[in-house]
């Protein structure tokens, strides 16, 4: 990603849409897109990572992490036709020079995130799926999923703070 | 930001990460999060666990040529498209998302009178569900009302008062149809409310229900 971005550097690119492209396009099929209509939001997913590439922050998401919010936009856009109100930008960017360590950490705590979502037995897995992909009345979504999400949730809290305090 | 004492709850936050809640809750939502950090970073970590989802799903083959295609699509891209939002704060009350629908400031709010002081004003969204800013002044009551689904009421200036509860600045309260309840606004100042429901609100007495069909209530 950071060659991407720093870089412009269309191999790297490469790499990531062959990584990503059809994970974004199976996403967007199971959320009930078309397969036409799927793979046209996949390439614009992919097309929108190109350019956004120096808003992505290492400190706060994982490479996964934003590609899955650009893809959750998309299909709200594409599929209910609605504008998607996002939360107020924090000023990060480009200014910033992420602290390697955090993002370090971070990385392994959601490695070790999908490996547990792996792990899941299959009834849970599959509720969580559904919650994620629309076809989940909102009561039953589960609120314990026993994921391990202390960590990220204490590292993304961390990056905030750090954020802040520059802003001051 | 903090001292916000009620946040939105898992529920309704996984469902706004995963993209699937209606568009007037979005809202609610997305100018909460933007008042309360410490719901950002459960919501960005909800988006974490949609991270992984993507990460560990099946995959779909990609179309012949798919790649240079998305190339292309870079490049006949216009330049624009990449501006990102403005830091500029334009109002003290409304945070972005809300100026974002309301098109400008607190000032530019075109207010409709509900009797007995308060006013509203609904904002456009999608016909799933409606939203609404709400002014009510201090020490009045919002008019007794129950709803038939959910009706999630954020606070951005002043405070109310529902039963035991306050709810001031950032917090959010999110009423199902089993709560009759009268929120009052705090003594101290008038309150502004963001509120959305997904069922028209059913009003308990009978002049105000009356004027609901009028009122868009």
């Amino acid at each position: 990603m950071h060659r991407v971005h720093a870089h412009r550097d269309q191999r790297a690119f490469r790499e990531l849409f062959d990584h990503f492209a059809p994970r974004v396009k199976a996403f967007l099929m199971k959320s009930g897109a078309s397969e036409g209509l799927a793979e046209e939001c996949a390439q614009e997913v992919m097309a929108t990572l190109w350019q956004k590439a120096h808003l992505f922050n290492p400190e706060r998401a994982s490479v996964s992490t934003w590609i899955f919010t650009i893809a959750r936009n998309r299909k709200i856009d594409a599929l209910r036709k609605q504008r998607r109100p996002e939360p107020e930008d924090l000023p990060w960017g480009p200014a910033e020079e992420p602290d390697q360590a955090e993002v370090m950490v971070l990385q392994q705590e959601c490695s070790r995130l999908s490996a547990a979502i792996k792990s899941l037995p299959d009834k849970q897995r599959e509720l969580i799926e559904r919650a994620y992909f629309g076809d989940l009345s909102h009561s039953e979504i589960a609120a314990e999923t026993g994921l391990p999400l202390g960590t990220i949730k204490s590292r993304i809290r961390l990056a905030l703070e750090r954020l802040r305090r520059e802003m001051k | 930001m903090s001292g916000v004492r009620h946040q939105v709850n898992d529920t309704v936050l996984t469902a706004y990460a995963a993209g699937e809640l209606p568009e007037a809750f979005n809202l609610v939502v997305a100018s909460h999060v933007s008042l309360c950090d410490e719901a950002r970073v459960r919501l960005e970590t909800l988006e974490a666990v949609g991270g992984s989802l993507l990460d560990t799903m099946e995959t779909e083959e990609m179309s012949y040529g798919s790649f240079e295609a998305t190339m292309r699509l870079i490049s006949e891209r216009p330049k624009e498209a990449i501006k990102t939002r403005q830091a500029a704060k334009p109002c003290a009350v409304f945070p972005q998302p809300l100026v974002d629908y309301v098109g400008g400031s607190l000032n530019s709010v075109d207010w409709r009178p509900l009797g007995m002081g308060c006013k509203q004003s609904i904002l456009k969204s999608s016909g799933e569900a409606n939203v609404r800013l709400l002014y009510i002044p201090a020490g009045a009551e919002l008019p007794d009302h129950g709803h038939k689904g959910i009706e999630m009421t954020l606070v951005l200036k002043g405070a109310f008062i529902d039963g035991t509860e306050r709810f001031a600045r950032g917090d959010i309260e999110v009423a199902d149809e089993h709560l009759e309840h009268t929120p009052i606004a705090d003594i101290g100042d008038d309150c502004i409310c963001l509120a959305a429901t997904d069922a028209p609100l059913k009003f308990n007495k009978l002049l105000p229900r009356i004027a609901q069909p009028f009122l868009r209530i």
